[in-house]
């Protein structure tokens, strides 16, 4: 359990549809690596609307050790249905130590309020779920499919 | 609504165990397309709006209307799919095809199953063998916070219902209008988390009578954070608690 990171998952296709659902499929390795589940982009093409293509779906090194990063990772941009989400984590002997936000869905008032709250509580949940021992976090629906999939990103190119 | 899915999968990697994850994610592409209320083209929208009828739709919508009717009853009205004379299981659908995707992974053969569907989870089996799934429950009104935290094996599903980003989707069914003394959120531990859903939506439209109501319930677990920062729990929620203090 000393050793989990329920962040260093790799995701291996993300895809979205008309109404924005975002598919973020993982997998770690748990006590035993788990071979590379690679290209298991989701069997249904997604419409035209809002992204969220698998930009995100590098090849899986499931099973290698992750490397000890210290310094900082940008993510991939990620469209939705809100506009642009673009996130950099910064890592200090692999450890997530704090993510921002470079780009997020700013349109319009609302979309700037949402951001406003959601970015910093996004933060503090990614950075609560690898020191808590957290697998999952349950919590009312939110809209942040951008920001999960460009710091998902981020940490493929750290090396998770 | 844009909701996203993860996947966490215990396993030795088994070419069955990763075509059941592609079929487990192509299900919830489907289940979107024929249960999307935001999309006017799927089956769902058309039955409510009388150009299809039942027997003609995917047999998952029978199958789902058959468990809002059975939640209706359950919780004596208050999850209802029916309101004002539209068609909306809404409350109900995430959870059932979340998880109906964690069962299809399980049966395959993996170990440890978590789906998460924006919030809403269904665990099976067990992360490492002898380890509890753990699952926080994010504070509502402290951003970045967990409330507490919660853990379980073989089979557990957490669904939490609450004030979102954008603003209160839940109604209450008897008046139509946002519940009046709601709680910040209210959490439901169940096995299933098609049932789990549904009891945190009828939960939270009960306000204040929630906690009493899901005392009485058998295999049922509830948590709340009101809407002063207080908690409450149902009395057997410790079992389930990883957290030993107050």
């Amino acid at each position: 359990m000393l050793t989990r990171n329920p962040l260093r998952r790799t995701v291996l296709g993300a895809a979205a549809t008309v109404s924005g659902i975002v598919l973020l499929l993982a997998l770690k390795p748990h006590s035993a690596p788990a071979p590379a589940l690679a290209h298991a982009t989701a069997p249904t093409s997604p419409p035209t609307s809002s992204a969220g293509a698998p930009s995100t779906g590098a090849p899986s090194k499931g099973g290698t050790a992750p490397a000890k990063r210290t310094g900082t990772v940008t993510g991939s941009t990620v469209q939705t249905d809100y506009g642009p989400v673009q996130v950099q984590a910064t890592f200090a002997n692999g450890r997530i130590t704090g993510v921002t936000a470079l780009q997020t869905p700013s349109d319009n008032p609302r979309d700037q309020e949402i951001a406003s709250y959601a970015v910093p509580q996004l933060t503090r949940e990614a950075i609560a779920a690898q020191s808590a021992h957290i697998d999952a976090v349950s919590g009312a629906s939110y809209t942040s499919a951008g920001y999960i999939q460009s710091l998902q990103s981020a940490l493929d190119r750290a090396g998770g | 609504m844009g909701t996203v899915f993860s996947f966490d999968i215990a396993c030795d990697g088994g070419p069955r165990v990763r075509s059941a994850i592609e079929a487990a994610v192509a299900s919830l592409h489907t289940a979107d397309a024929v249960f999307s209320t935001y999309r006017p083209d799927s089956q769902l929208s058309r039955l409510a709006r009388g150009e299809v009828d039942l027997a003609r739709c995917d047999a998952d919508v029978a199958e789902v209307l058959r468990l809002c009717e059975r939640a209706r009853e359950r919780t004596d009205g208050w999850f209802s799919a029916g309101y004002a004379g539209g068609l909306d299981p809404t409350g109900l659908v995430k959870g059932w095809a979340v998880e109906r995707a964690a069962r299809m992974i399980s049966e395959a053969g993996a170990r440890g199953v978590c789906v998460n569907g924006g919030g809403d989870i269904q665990l099976l089996g067990e992360p490492e063998p002898g380890q509890p799934w753990r699952v926080g429950i994010a504070h509502p009104l402290r951003p970045g916070e967990l409330a507490t935290v919660v853990e379980g094996a073989d089979e557990l599903a957490v669904a939490t219902s609450g004030t979102a980003e954008r603003g209160c989707h839940v109604l209450d069914p008897r008046s139509g209008r946002p519940p009046v003394d709601a709680a910040a959120s209210v959490t439901v531990l169940a096995r299933s988390l098609a049932d789990a859903d549904a009891w945190a939506t009828a939960a939270f439209a009960m306000g204040t009578r929630a906690r009493h109501w899901l005392d009485a319930q058998a295999g049922v677990e509830g948590f709340a954070v009101t809407a002063d920062g207080g908690t409450w729990r149902t009395t057997r929620f410790d079992r389930v608690s990883a957290v030993r203090c107050s």
